[in-house]
């Protein structure tokens, strides 16, 4: 578990001292958060050595409200390149020296910080405008001039004879509302300019508004495809900070519960990757098993998609009472389907060529970013949280994390591939030893967690999924932070794309399998 | 929020619309009303043809749209009824399916695809999201509900909306459409939204 004591640094020495920690070996940022404390504006960013596993938690501030400002980390780690867009945007923090500093999410007009504690929601300050976004080829960023002043100046993204096309946000192969602007050479991609937050749907500023089991049911619709790691991670950060204790039944329905969701996602995985590729039966194919999970959820949760099924304590309901048998029956059905996705598939030539050797990321970029999950994987960054940090019952079964090392995005699709054999192992290990016991623990009505900051982790279906809480003692959070799974694979995207051909940005974006309503939260 | 158990419609006994039956004789005895013989025969027919052949755009932005897609693949398989194909491009679509939340950044979007199609054309919102806001209805950054920027015509409340209910929703357009008539005439006209109105 990880620490939850945080080491403030005063603002000067920030930049210094975060070059410091990265020599020292934490390489990884795990999360970067916007925090907005009353008398002053800053950041908390937790941090990781992916050689030692050592983590630390590190904070600064500004007490200047008007113009805050504070020094860039993104020369250091990439990840905190559009982490830093999203706290420009959501708490009007300047980062100096961050090379592009638009808002992330919002449109460029947008009125006031909304995470800011006195921001002002009142509809009329921010009407739903209905005139088309003015899309920019340039951006402003904020440089100190060699006598410590703040110096403005304009960073063009696209010179004005680029061949620049427009992809999204409706377009069938972005998996939801993103929007790519690609610079083209060619059949060549020179840029990408990622543009987010068609579907921001201001979930961490609602939560600081709900009570703690109220904001539970918000995390399912993040990450639809992990709405059972989502709300396992938060459920487990709100117990360990509460202290409430589990039983050893829940653990383990929830390990399970768990892994059968990431088959269903991986299964979506392999399905969408087909079709977007042009191989339309295997969508079919897919959709058609996942069926069989979404039925044994259904006898279950009550749920196909939205499962609400977590609980602060527990879990909503027991198991039904044919659940165990229906799991086996699935698993021993979905064994042989495998083996027919990789012959209609995995070894149809065609998809080969478009997935070997394409859309390399390397550790170090990995790393760098902070793209975890199977893409961190791919590239040989062994980053499974279930091995970091051991949650749920994963420290009692034995399973392989897949790891390959070409990090391309024929990588990318077996690590899928063989985490869904792995995931059944798992699941085999642990369907005939569930142990009787409470399915929900009893806690007080009103659930209130100690003063302080809180953070845990699962691995959801695309990787990291964590969650930060500050909290001031309320039944309400005073802050809550999702570290999304999907922000660093779009950030990666840039660096992934550049060099690739244009039609390649479809087999790239599919095997990266980001889920947009996670990356705009 | 009070919960309204029995949903009043203007002009319907809330039995009559879950029966498929009435529906069925309502539409018939619409059209039936004061209709030209050889016109009327002919309207039936390109009503029936369309009803029968409405292609979705591929409009997803969140969780609706995976039950959106479960629902076009092979299980619930929407082709069944004419919903044949999902069109990428919203110049060859007859329906835009609103799956999932619209946020103040998708609405210009959104409604720039609605008048990108064709005409005639029809939104069904699918979800609580796209109904009135849903879960997200306190949240800054989302719409209040499609129908504040694009004329709805049918509902499909859920969260998500089953595949049936989603189903038994575009079923329900499948009408709307066969009472129509694309040889003149209105039964009824609805005034255009303000929000339509030519600037
Ligand atoms: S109605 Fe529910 S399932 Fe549908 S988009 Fe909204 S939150 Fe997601």
């Amino acid at each position: 578990m990880i620490s939850n004591e945080i080491i403030a640094i005063p603002v000067a020495e920030y930049h210094d001292r975060m070059q410091q920690l990265r020599n020292e070996g934490y390489d990884f940022l795990e999360s970067l958060t916007g925090m907005d404390w009353g008398d002053s504006l800053g950041v908390v960013c937790h941090l990781e050595s992916t050689t030692t596993g050592a983590h630390i938690v590190v904070k600064t501030a500004t007490e200047d409200r008007e113009h805050p400002e504070l020094p860039t980390v993104s020369d250091i780690w990439k990840a905190a390149e559009l982490n830093e867009r999203e706290v420009y945007g959501f708490f009007g923090v300047r980062f100096v020296g961050h090379p592009d500093m638009r808002r992330l999410f919002l449109r460029e007009d947008w009125v006031g910080y909304p995470l800011r504690k006195d921001y002002d929601a009142s509809p009329e300050v921010n009407p739903v405008r209905m005139t088309n976004e003015e899309t920019l080829d340039s951006t402003p960023t904020y440089q100190l001039n060699a006598d410590g002043k703040l110096e403005e100046k304009v960073n063009v993204i696209f010179e004005d004879g680029e061949y620049v096309i427009n992809i999204g946000p409706q377009h069938p192969a972005t998996h939801g509302v993103l929007r790519f602007r690609v610079s083209l050479e060619g059949e060549i991609i020179k840029k990408l300019d990622v543009n987010c937050g068609y579907i921001h749907r201001g979930i961490e500023k609602m939560c600081e508004s709900l009570t703690y089991p109220q904001t539970l049911a918000l995390t399912d619709r993040l990450d639809y495809l992990a709405a059972m790691h989502n709300r396992h991670a938060l459920c487990m950060c709100i117990e360990q900070a509460a202290g409430i204790e589990v039983s050893d039944r829940v653990q383990y329905i929830r390990t399970i519960m768990d892994e059968l969701q990431r088959i269903d996602s991986h299964l979506l995985f392999f399905s969408c990757l087909c079709m977007d590729l042009g191989a339309l039966t295997a969508f079919f194919y897919g959709f058609r098993d996942r069926e069989k999970i979404l039925d044994i959820f259904e006898g279950t949760c009550g749920g196909r998609l939205i499962l609400n099924y977590n609980t602060i304590g527990g879990v909503q309901a027991d198991i039904a009472p044919d659940f165990v048998r229906k799991v086996k029956e699935f698993i021993a059905y979905l064994r042989p389907q495998l083996k027919e996705y990789h012959d209609v598939f995995t070894n149809n030539v065609i998809a080969r060529q478009r997935l070997t050797g394409v859309g390399v990321l390397s550790r170090e970029d990995a790393i760098s970013f902070g793209a975890t999950g199977a893409t961190g994987r791919a590239a040989g960054w062994a980053c499974d949280v279930r091995k970091r940090m051991p949650y749920g019952v994963y420290d009692r079964v034995d399973f392989r994390e897949v790891l390959f090392t070409e990090g391309d995005c024929f990588a990318r699709y077996m690590v899928r591939m063989e985490e869904i054999e792995e995931s059944m192992r798992i699941i085999e290990q642990l369907i005939d030893n569930i142990p009787e016991g409470p399915y929900q623990t009893k806690t007080k009505p009103v659930i209130r967690i100690p003063e302080g900051s809180y953070y845990a982790a699962v691995e959801a279906s695309r990787g990291e999924f964590g969650v930060f809480i500050e909290s001031r003692g309320d039944k309400s959070p005073y802050r809550m932070k999702f570290r999304s799974t999907g922000l660093p694979l779009v950030s990666a995207i840039g660096t992934i794309a550049r060099g690739a051909k244009i039609a390649d940005l479809i087999a790239i974006g599919g095997t990266l399998d980001y889920v947009v309503p996670d990356i705009d939260r | 929020m009070e919960m309204m158990k029995k949903p009043q419609i203007k002009s319907m006994k809330y039995e009559d619309f879950k029966d498929n039956e009435t529906l069925e004789k309502m539409a018939a005895e619409l059209r039936a009303g004061g209709t030209n013989v050889v016109v009327g025969c002919l309207d039936e027919m390109i009503e029936w043809g369309r009803s029968n052949s409405l292609w979705p755009l591929t409009f997803a932005t969140s969780c609706c749209g995976i039950e959106f897609m479960a629902v076009g693949a092979a299980r619930y398989d929407f082709a069944r009824f004419g919903f044949e194909v999902t069109r990428a491009s919203p110049r060859q679509a007859d329906i835009i399916m609103v799956a999932g939340t619209i946020t103040h950044k998708m609405a210009p979007v959104l409604r720039r695809l609605y008048d990108q199609m064709a005409d005639p054309k029809y939104v069904v919102a699918v979800g609580g999201c796209a109904v009135s806001g849903g879960p997200f209805r306190k949240s800054y950054h989302v719409v209040q509900g499609v129908d504040t920027i694009l004329p709805v015509d049918v509902y499909i409340p859920g969260c998500p909306p089953r595949p049936e209910a989603l189903l038994y929703g575009m079923m329900q357009l499948q009408r709307k459409v066969k009472v129509e008539r694309f040889l003149g005439g209105v039964n009824r006209k609805e005034p255009k939204p303000d929000y339509l109105k030519e600037k």
